[in-house]
């Protein structure tokens, strides 16, 4: 024991650490602290998990479109206690912020903003907006479709407001033409482990140098009543809270896997965008107002809560702290509560299951599961003669297979399909000269590769794969719909057989209008070969 | 008083520390798996052919370089890399890996005295891989090989025997 107290001596003598932790723990806070005040210490502490699981999720995470997906599903399913470490970072972020909030509202109903804690809280609407900076950087990392196209959408929201809107999206790396990819990410990957941490164990440093500056806000009845020291019984019950909320995060860590859905897949238009659950209410409010109005919900409205956040110490400027002397602050709470739980419960009650079931890794079982798109792919992949070294779309002589795990985008593909040993240097492969919209077809089939269904898809008949390239060729999804992809003006395909013959649909494609008045659809006048591909391929589309 | 004051701060203080060190636990165990323990195996990749037995000449070791697919952390790779294929009979050939067993330099063969050679301490093989000088601490690695058909075939990369 005295070698213990050598050694802490010696410590002491160089550096003075015993006496600045027993200053610190020695602080006077007020007779009437107690429970309430354990929020911030919980808000620390679960930052402090963030900051642990995220420097060891980084030890193993590729931080670039093509790789991250796969090196989040190798964490997560190939190293031993990865899942748990990303279930903490995952679910860890959602509590962080319920407790940030639930410390802000503490603080709020108890009046510690007013005179002359002001700047206190101020930082700690800072520290509140960079939370959800995390959340917002942090979702698109996994890379998959929900990331993707949750990013998607918080991206056209922040550059939608005018003249500052272009210089938002720069900023975060929108292209031109609206699409994120590689500058995007690595701007939000720059500010999620960059930027965002320092920046956040700063502001807490200051934050808490300002709490110690004015001393834990006291009650009235403080007055007459001795003071009280912060170690060991209000430690006590912050470590108390602290361990109940760990409890908590442990338990889903270990019990709730943490999402991680397909590969992001820019050319999947069936899948429904939802973001993370604490930024429903704002997606909800974007219902209401349409057209010329939506920046009024999309920007204006977000920013003004913001400022009135900012502005409560001067706009509460009443002597009253006691709540039940606070009807009005009181009542402001019960309406933001109110208005946020019927947001989000109206967002979750619109949200259809079928994003649950995009969120699996499920992937077509046979050709008929596939979308023109993809179909008028494997004709692609034939024309090309791709199967010359990937026979089967299985690789020989280093011709990797194309089954296993794809993890490239479609934009990624499509370069290396141009020019292919531009991102794969020494490759064999010839560059192939189609166009772009072809390409995409030919990546669009590609991304629903794996071992299981490469042989269903691959013995796609060669009149179905024909008849998909004319109808792609043709741009028949700008109007139509096949298994669920294209667009609804014209009527949707599956189950035309049923409807109708072989021959009207040839009659058809000659003359729309003679057939269906009224149709605005143009009469195509194909080659034989073509329009026999085609109609036979359509009477032959599933219900 | 002094003495209940005392042991309620002894209660504190061993709830305070027994609790901050199971969260600390619960923390850094499968931190330490997750860092410590090598990630799932994956199925072993197939035998890679790297060349015809009869093209080699007996006792004349030869760098064979081939292209192998092994897994790199989260990815599946294709790579190019090198053996040197010895035949040592009519029936036998060994194949080995092409780093010197002291601290990984590519070694080379010498044809003047015959032995394998390797730049960085001066460490010498014969050419059945045993050490005969330098700070080598075992003979150099040997890697699955078998014929078939004529062609010498190689094992799934990490199948070294050694």
């Amino acid at each position: 024991m005295s070698k213990i107290r050598d050694a802490v001596d010696w410590i002491e003598h160089r550096t003075g650490l015993e006496t600045a932790v027993t200053e610190f723990l020695q602080e006077d806070i007020p007779n009437s602290s107690g429970w309430h005040q354990v929020l911030g210490s919980v808000a620390m502490f679960s930052f402090m998990v963030q900051f642990v699981t995220g420097i060891l999720l980084a030890f193993n995470y590729a931080p670039t479109p093509g790789d991250a997906w796969n090196s989040v599903r190798y964490i997560m399913s190939e190293l031993t206690g990865g899942a748990i470490i990303r279930g903490l970072h995952h679910w860890g972020a959602s509590i962080m912020i319920i407790i940030v909030v639930m410390h802000m509202l503490q603080v709020f109903i108890w009046g510690a903003y007013k005179k002359p804690r002001e700047a206190t809280w101020i930082v700690g609407c800072v520290l509140l907006l960079i939370t959800m900076v995390f959340g917002l950087t942090g979702y698109l990392l996994p890379w998959d479709n929900r990331a993707y196209w949750g990013t998607v959408v918080t991206t056209q929201i922040a550059s939608s407001p005018p003249v500052v809107g272009s210089y938002v999206a720069r900023l975060m790396g929108v292209g031109a033409e609206g699409g994120i990819g590689v500058v995007t990410f690595a701007r939000f990957y720059a500010m999620h482990v960059l930027l965002l941490p320092p920046l956040t164990i700063i502001l807490i440093g200051v934050h808490v140098y300002l709490v110690r500056k004015h001393g834990v806000m006291p009650t009235l009845e403080d007055a007459n009543k001795p003071k009280r020291k912060f170690f060991p019984e209000q430690v006590f019950k912050d470590t108390i809270a602290i361990f109940v909320v760990f409890c908590v995060l442990f338990a889903l860590a270990v019990v709730a896997r943490a999402p991680l859905g397909r590969l992001a897949d820019p050319t999947d238009t069936n899948y429904i965008p939802r973001p993370e659950w604490y930024f429903l209410f704002l997606f909800q409010s974007l219902k209401f107002f349409e057209g010329p109005l939506e920046i009024v919900g999309a920007v204006i409205l977000p920013n003004l809560a913001i400022l009135a956040l900012f502005l409560v110490p001067f706009i509460d400027r009443g002597k009253f702290v006691k709540y039940t002397q606070r009807p009005i602050a009181l009542s402001v709470v019960a309406i933001a509560a109110l208005g946020w739980a019927g947001l989000t419960a109206a967002a979750v009650a619109s949200t259809p299951k079928s994003v649950e079931s995009a969120e699996d890794i499920a992937e077509p079982a046979t050709w008929q599961d596939l979308t023109p798109e993809e179909v008028a792919g494997i004709g692609y992949f034939r024309q090309e003669k791709c199967d010359g070294c990937h026979p089967g779309a299985k690789g020989v002589n280093g011709a990797p297979d194309l089954t296993k795990g794809v993890h490239k985008t479609a934009a990624q593909m499509i370069e290396h399909f141009r020019q292919p040993s531009e991102l794969v240097p020494g490759s064999a492969m010839p560059a192939i000269t189609l166009s772009t919209g072809q390409l995409n077809a030919l990546a669009a089939f590609l991304l629903k590769l794996n071992e299981k269904n490469v042989d269903a898809l691959q013995s796609a008949p060669q009149f179905v794969v024909d008849g998909a390239m004319v109808y792609q060729k043709n741009q028949c999804s700008f109007c139509h719909q096949v298994n669920g992809s294209g667009m609804k003006n014209g009527p949707a395909l599956n189950g035309v057989g049923q409807r109708r013959t072989k021959q009207w649909l040839i009659d058809h494609f000659q003359d729309p209008a003679k057939l269906s008045p009224g149709s605005t659809m143009p009469p195509y006048k194909f080659a034989a070969k073509d329009m026999d591909s085609i109609t036979t391929w359509l009477m032959g589309i599933p219900r | 008083m002094a003495e209940v004051q005392s042991d309620r701060r002894t209660f504190f203080l061993s709830f305070i520390y027994g609790i901050w060190g199971i969260i600390t636990a619960a923390i850094a165990v499968p931190a330490s798996a997750y860092l410590l323990f090598p990630p799932r195996a994956k199925k072993a990749g197939k035998w890679v052919e790297v060349g015809d037995f009869a093209s080699l000449k007996t006792k004349q070791p030869e760098e064979v370089v081939y292209r192998r697919t092994r897994v790199d952390g989260w990815k599946v790779i294709t790579e190019k890399t090198s053996t040197w294929l010895v035949k040592m009979s009519d029936s036998e050939v060994v194949a080995f890996a092409p780093q010197c067993t002291h601290l990984g330099c590519a070694y080379h063969y010498d044809d003047t005295s015959k032995d394998f050679l390797c730049p960085c301490h001066t460490s010498a093989f014969s050419i059945d891989g045993k050490v005969l000088t330098g700070p080598a601490p075992r003979p150099l690695d040997r890697l699955n090989v078998k014929l078939e058909n004529g062609k010498v075939l190689l094992g799934p990369a990490g199948s070294s025997n050694v």
